[in-house]
C-alpha cells in the first residue's frame, strides 16, 4: 500500500514539477566570504562526505590557500590517505577518495559520484534540500528515502546529526478519488542535533559545496566590479573624444 | 624615419591604399544610428572568441577520457585560466547576441537588396558557419549536455531518407558519440571552421566597401556627391568619425560583457547549462535536453512537426529562407521608416514568434508548448509569404532624396 502511495505522491509531484517548474526547495544561506562558515564546512565534508565521494577536480593546497589554513591543518583536517608508495598523500594532490567504483556499486549499488561540481550541477537549494530530507523507509534497502531524489542509493550518513524522520500523508481528492500524498516529514526521534543546529551545519556544508563547485567565484566577484569602474571611466573619455570629432558633422 | 618607411612599404604593400579604402578614405553615411553599432562588434567578437580560443587550447585536451578533467583544470589551476574560459563562454552567447541585433537591422533597413544581396549572402554563409562553430565548441567540455545535445543534432541527419545512418555515422566516426567524434570536432571547431569564418567576414566587408553602406534611410548617398571632390555629400569619413564613435560602443558592450561574465557566467543555466557540469555518460539520458539558447528558435520549429523528416526540413528551412530575403522582398524601398505598416507588423510579428519559439524550445514537451511552438512556426514562415505577396504593390511612403538627421 505504502509503496503505491508513494508512487502517487512522485507521479503528482513530477506533474506539479512539469507546471510549476520544479519542486518545493528551501533556500540555501550561500556566502562563499564566510570563511569561518567554510571552514566547518570543509571540515563537515572530510567528516561525512569524504570517505565515500571524491572532489577529484580541487586540491588540497588550494583550500588551504583559499581557506587560511596551513598544511598542517589541512592534513589534520581531510588527508587521511596514502599514495601507492605508502608515504601520506602529497598536500597538492588531487582529492580522490580511496573508495573503489566497485566496491560502491556493490554496497550502495552505483558509484558515488564525485562532488566537485554537485553543487554547480543541482544547484545550492537542491544539496541543501536533499541533505535535510531523508526520511525512514523500510523497503529500501539502507532503511532510508529521501524526498529529492527518490529511491537514492544513498544512505542518510547524518542521521546521528540530525534524527530520524518519517513522512506525514494527508487525504486529497485528485479525479474524483481520495488519495494519500506525502504532506511533511516529521521527526521521530531526535539526534545529537536539534533542528536549528542541523540546518547550520547543514549550511556550512553546502556553503563549502558551493565554494568547492567554483573556487575561484569570491575573486570572480571582486574584480568584476574593478573592471567594471575602469569601464564607467573609458566610457567618459570615449565618449567625449565622440563629441570632439563630431562637431563638425552636421 | 617614419615617413620614409612608409614610402618604402607603399611602394611593395599598398599598406597606405588598403587603409584609405577601407578607413580613412571610406565614405560612410553620417545618419548611423544604434542599430550600426553591431557589425564592428561582431567583427570584436570575433577577434575576442579567437584569442580567447587560442589560450584554451593550449590546456585543453581533446580527449573523451581527459576533456572534462581539462576544463575543471582549466577553472581551477591555470593561473586566470577562469577567465578566458569564461571569456569564451561568454563571448559565444554575446556572438549571437549582435549577430542577430546586425541581421535584424538588415531586416528593419533593408540592407539585403540591390546592390547589396551579396553582402547578405556572405552574411548568411558566416551566420551558418557560426551556428557549425558554436555547435562543435559546445562539445568539446565533453558534459552530459555537450554529449547528449550532439547526439539530438548530429541523429537528425538520420532523417534524410536512404543516406541518413550511414551519414550519421560518418559524421560520428563511430556508431556513438565518441572520442572519435570529440577529435574531429575539435579539429573542425579550432581550424576548419575559424577559417571559414575569417574568409568570409573578409569577402562580407570588401563586398561592404564596393557598393558602401545602406544607412537607416535607406537612400544611396552616393547619388550625390560633391562635384569637385567627388566625396558623397552625406558621407563622413569611417575613421575618425566611426572609429571613434565605435570605441564608445565597443566600451559599452564591454560593459554588458563584463557583468555577465563576471556576475553570470552561467546565464542562470542558459549560457552554461547546469548538467553540463555533469561529466558525460554514454549510459545516462538527462532527463531534459535542450541546446544552448541561441538555437533553440528552429529547434521548436523541429520539435512542432509531428514527421521527423519534415521537421528537420522545417528547421533547415527556416534559416535556408532567409537566404533569398533579396528576392521574396520585391518592395522597392529599403527603410522600415517608409514601408506600410503591413511590413512592421510583419516585421514585429516575425520578431516575436522568434523570440517566443526560442523560450518555447527550453520547456518541457507538453500539450500546450507543442501547439504555441505551432502556432508560431506558422507565424515565423507565414512572414516570407506575407513578404512575397504584400511586397511587389506595397504603399510606400515617399523616400527622402538625402539622409535625415
Amino acid at each position: 500500500m505504502k509503496k503505491i502511495i508513494i508512487t502517487f505522491l512522485f507521479a503528482i509531484v513530477a506533474v506539479n514539477a512539469f507546471a510549476s517548474g520544479n519542486i518545493h526547495l528551501d533556500s540555501a544561506p550561500v556566502d562563499v566570504t564566510d570563511k569561518d562558515s567554510l571552514k566547518r564546512g570543509a571540515k563537515h565534508f572530510a567528516d561525512y562526505c569524504f570517505s565515500c565521494h571524491s572532489a577529484s577536480f580541487m586540491r588540497y593546497n588550494r583550500i588551504g590557500k583559499d581557506l587560511g589554513m596551513d598544511e598542517a591543518e589541512v592534513r589534520d583536517m581531510m588527508i587521511f590517505t596514502r599514495d601507492k608508495k605508502g608515504a601520506p598523500t602529497k598536500y597538492g594532490s588531487l582529492m580522490k577518495v580511496a573508495m573503489s567504483e566497485d566496491y560502491a556499486r556493490n554496497a550502495f549499488g552505483a558509484p558515488a559520484p564525485d562532488l566537485s561540481l554537485i553543487a554547480r550541477a543541482r544547484g545550492a537549494d537542491w544539496v541543501y534540500t536533499y541533505l535535510r530530507s531523508f526520511y525512514v523507509d523500510p523497503g529500501r534497502p539502507s532503511g532510508m528515502n529521501n524526498l529529492v531524489f527518490r529511491d537514492v542509493g544513498m544512505p542518510n550518513v547524518l542521521w546521528e546529526l540530525q534524527g530520524l524522520q518519517k513522512p506525514v500523508y494527508k487525504t486529497i481528492q485528485h479525479e474524483g478519488k481520495d488519495i494519500e500524498v506525502l504532506d511533511h516529514l516529521e521527526l521521530m526521534q531526535p539526534g545529537n542535533m536539534d533542528e536549528k543546529e542541523f540546518d547550520t551545519f547543514t549550511a556550512d556544508l553546502v556553503n563549502f559545496m558551493v565554494y568547492l563547485a567554483e573556487p575561484v567565484q569570491a575573486e570572480r566577484r571582486s574584480l568584476g566590479w574593478k573592471v567594471l569602474l575602469f569601464l564607467v571611466v573609458f566610457f567618459v573619455v570615449a565618449y567625449l573624444l565622440k563629441k570632439e570629432y563630431w562637431k563638425d558633422v552636421h | 624615419m617614419g615617413k620614409n618607411l612608409l614610402a618604402w612599404i607603399d611602394d611593395r604593400f599598398p599598406l597606405t591604399k588598403l587603409w584609405n579604402e577601407h578607413l580613412a578614405e571610406y565614405y560612410a553615411p553620417k545618419n548611423f544610428n544604434f542599430w550600426y553599432f553591431f557589425g564592428s562588434l561582431a567583427l570584436l567578437v570575433l577577434v575576442i572568441q579567437i584569442i580567447s580560443g587560442i589560450f584554451l587550447t593550449m590546456h585543453y585536451k581533446p580527449d573523451a577520457a581527459e576533456a572534462f578533467a581539462s576544463v575543471e583544470y582549466i577553472m581551477r589551476d591555470v593561473p586566470y585560466g577562469w577567465l578566458i574560459r569564461y571569456i569564451h563562454s561568454t563571448g559565444a552567447t554575446a556572438f549571437f547576441i549582435v549577430v542577430y541585433l546586425h541581421m535584424l537591422r538588415g531586416l528593419m533597413y533593408g540592407s539585403y537588396k540591390k546592390p547589396r544581396e551579396l553582402i547578405w549572402l556572405f552574411g548568411m554563409f558566416i551566420y551558418l558557419a557560426l551556428m557549425a562553430e558554436a555547435f562543435m565548441g559546445y562539445l568539446l567540455p565533453w558534459g552530459q549536455m555537450s554529449y547528449w545535445g550532439a547526439q539530438v543534432i548530429i541523429s537528425l541527419f538520420g532523417a534524410i531518407p536512404v543516406v541518413g545512418d550511414d551519414l550519421t555515422l560518418w559524421i560520428r566516426g563511430d556508431f556513438v558519440i565518441s572520442d572519435a567524434t570529440l577529435n574531429r570536432f575539435f579539429a573542425l571547431h579550432v581550424i576548419a571552421v575559424p577559417l571559414v569564418l575569417v574568409f568570409l567576414v573578409v569577402a562580407h566587408i570588401i563586398a561592404l566597401h564596393e557598393v558602401g553602406s545602406n544607412n537607416p534611410d535607406g537612400v544611396e548617398i552616393k547619388k550625390h556627391k560633391d562635384p569637385v571632390t567627388h566625396i558623397p555629400l552625406d558621407g563622413i569619413p569611417f575613421h575618425p568619425y566611426y572609429t571613434v564613435k565605435d570605441i564608445a560602443g565597443v566600451v559599452v558592450f564591454l560593459f554588458f560583457f563584463a557583468t555577465i561574465m563576471f556576475y553570470f557566467p552561467d546565464g542562470g543555466g542558459y549560457f552554461l547549462e547546469h548538467a553540463n557540469f555533469i561529466a558525460s555518460d554514454p549510459l545516462k539520458t538527462p532527463e531534459h535536453i535542450a541546446p544552448v539558447w541561441y538555437f533553440t528558435p528552429f529547434y521548436a520549429i523541429l520539435r512542432a512537426v509531428p514527421d521527423k523528416l519534415m521537421g528537420v526540413g522545417a528547421m533547415f528551412a527556416a534559416i535556408g529562407l532567409l537566404f533569398f530575403m533579396p528576392w521574396i522582398d520585391r518592395c522597392k524601398v529599403k527603410s522600415i521608416r517608409y514601408r506600410s505598416g503591413i511590413y512592421k507588423a510583419n516585421l514585429a510579428a516575425f520578431v516575436v514568434s522568434f523570440v517566443v519559439l526560442g523560450w518555447a524550445a527550453m520547456q518541457p514537451v507538453n500539450e500546450v508548448i507543442t501547439m504555441t511552438s505551432r502556432v508560431f512556426s506558422v507565424i515565423y514562415f507565414g512572414f516570407f509569404i506575407v513578404l512575397y505577396i504584400t511586397s511587389k504593390n506595397e504603399a510606400t511612403k515617399p523616400v527622402p532624396d538625402r539622409v535625415t538627421q
